[in-house]
């Protein structure tokens, strides 16, 4: 974006530049020390409404995608199944899709007596896609792509799961990191392991999220700046477009992996013996 | 997107750090690591999972839960009515097939009665033109052999007279008795 006013402005000057003239005032740029192409702008946060500073509580374009988000969970779950169809339309079968999809996980990864927080993974799991998918459209902004966004979700899941874990268990859920079946001597180093892996789970479990958002987002606006030089455009046009069914493919799959993650994590806190 | 040329271009060449509100981004790190407005997304995402819960827990949920349950009951009822459908159109062919079974009998029953029957009036009028040909026959045979023996005894009387006569013409006298002797003779012996 911010590349636009400085080739114009170097247009002016020089007759219409080359491709290598270009280039030139990328590298320029470059060596400026500033970024030619700007990926990451998409990400900034910004206030809708002037430009004044960021509080908690300013409307900004978090606040914009996310209410758009949770408009998409209100067209997709609510409005489409207002008829109570015995015979399903096409929104009905979706959400009824959706809702199949999410309860049969629960119920199969986490266990029957998990479906009580169905409600919640079904939560989660409808915010992470939809807002995946938004963060598709043109020129708009992935929620998803923060890690403010992921680690506040991993975390509600990891304080849940454990808070879950002690209050059926108490500490007959530290059992978890007591591996019986190994030999004893190895035990204290594997319950080491464990607890170790237990605490890395909520940085992976958002990291992964957050991480595969910005890093597809922003590889598509790198594409998408070269597409400005006539003689790659085809070819940048090209790789925009397939990156783009890549993200389709990676927005749910990111979304599958971390609903079905939580279902296992809320297994190991409902039935922690090993 | 201006405002961020300008900021970014300020950025660049007026000192850095300067841009206190977007330092994190401006310092041409990921606007991902700027902890100014972490503050801001946590609440609008714990905003947003708040609407999503109560509009999934509250009205999505239960609603697409009732109409699965529905569509259930409705496929369970309509199998068991199915079911029920299915016996009893078992139970009707039975009954037809039964039914055609036993027409069938009976009518094989009324052939045979009746072939019988016809048979034992054969039979009978069998026997009775058999009795009434034999009885015929008899009185035709009876009759022929009156008519053979009345043959013989004219034949006999004709020979006698004829006799008579060509003894007489040669100039012979006989008596008649000697004459039917000899006659009667000649005729058995033929």
């Amino acid at each position: 974006m911010r590349i636009i006013p400085r080739l114009a402005g170097i247009e002016i000057n020089a007759p219409r530049g080359s491709e290598t003239r270009d280039i030139d005032v990328a590298d320029d740029a470059h060596s400026e020390g500033a970024l030619s192409f700007h990926p990451m702008d998409q990400f900034i946060v910004k206030p809708l409404f002037g430009d004044g500073a960021i509080h908690w509580y300013t409307p900004t374009n978090v606040t914009l995608w996310m209410a758009l988000t949770v408009v998409a969970v209100l067209a997709l779950l609510v409005f489409s199944t207002r008829g109570r169809a015995v015979i399903p339309t096409r929104g009905q079968s979706i959400a009824e899709l959706a809702y199949g999809f999410i309860y049969k996980m629960v119920e199969d990864v986490a266990g029957k007596d998990a479906v009580v927080y169905f409600p919640y993974i079904m939560t989660l799991f409808m915010f992470i896609v939809l807002a995946n998918f938004l963060g598709l459209l043109p020129m708009a902004f992935t929620t998803t792509s923060h890690i403010a966004v992921t680690a506040v979700l991993g975390m509600l899941v990891f304080v849940a799961v454990t808070a879950i874990g002690f209050v059926k268990h108490g500490a007959g859920f530290l059992s978890l990191f007591w591996v019986s079946s190994a030999p004893l001597p190895l035990r204290p180093v594997l319950a080491l392991i464990e607890v170790i892996s237990y605490f890395v789970r909520p940085v992976s479990h958002s990291i992964r999220l957050a991480g595969n958002m910005m890093a597809g987002h922003a590889v598509i606006k790198v594409f998408a700046t070269f597409a400005a030089i006539t003689a790659i455009a085809p070819l940048s046009i090209a790789a925009v477009t397939a990156i783009y069914a890549l993200e389709v493919l990676v927005s749910f799959i990111q979304a599958y992996v971390f609903a079905i993650l939580t279902c296992v994590y809320l297994r190991d806190a409902l039935h922690p013996s090993h | 997107m201006a405002d961020e040329t300008t900021t970014h271009t300020d950025a660049a060449h007026a000192t850095a750090g300067a841009d206190a509100a977007h330092g994190g981004a401006e310092a041409g790190g990921l606007p991902q690591l700027d902890f100014s407005t972490f503050g801001n997304q946590i609440f609008w995402l714990l905003v947003a999972l708040a609407a999503i819960y109560f509009i999934l827990s509250r009205i999505a949920l239960p609603r697409i839960a009732a109409v699965l349950a529905e569509r259930n009951g409705t496929i369970t009822n309509d199998i068991a009515a199915a079911e029920e459908l299915k016996l009893k159109a078992q139970e009707a062919e039975a009954a037809y097939q039964k039914a055609l079974a036993d027409a069938r009998a009976e009518a094989q029953k009324i052939a045979a009665d009746t072939r019988e029957g016809i048979q034992s009036e054969l039979d009978v009028a069998i026997q009775k033109a058999d009795a009434e040909i034999a009885a015929k026959s008899a009185e035709a045979e009876k009759e022929i052999s009156a008519i053979r023996d009345n043959a013989m005894e004219s034949v006999a009387e004709v020979a006698k007279t004829t006799a008579a006569d060509v003894v007489a013409a040669l100039g012979g006298e006989a008596d008649a008795k000697t004459i039917a002797k000899a006659v009667d003779a000649r005729l058995k012996g033929a």
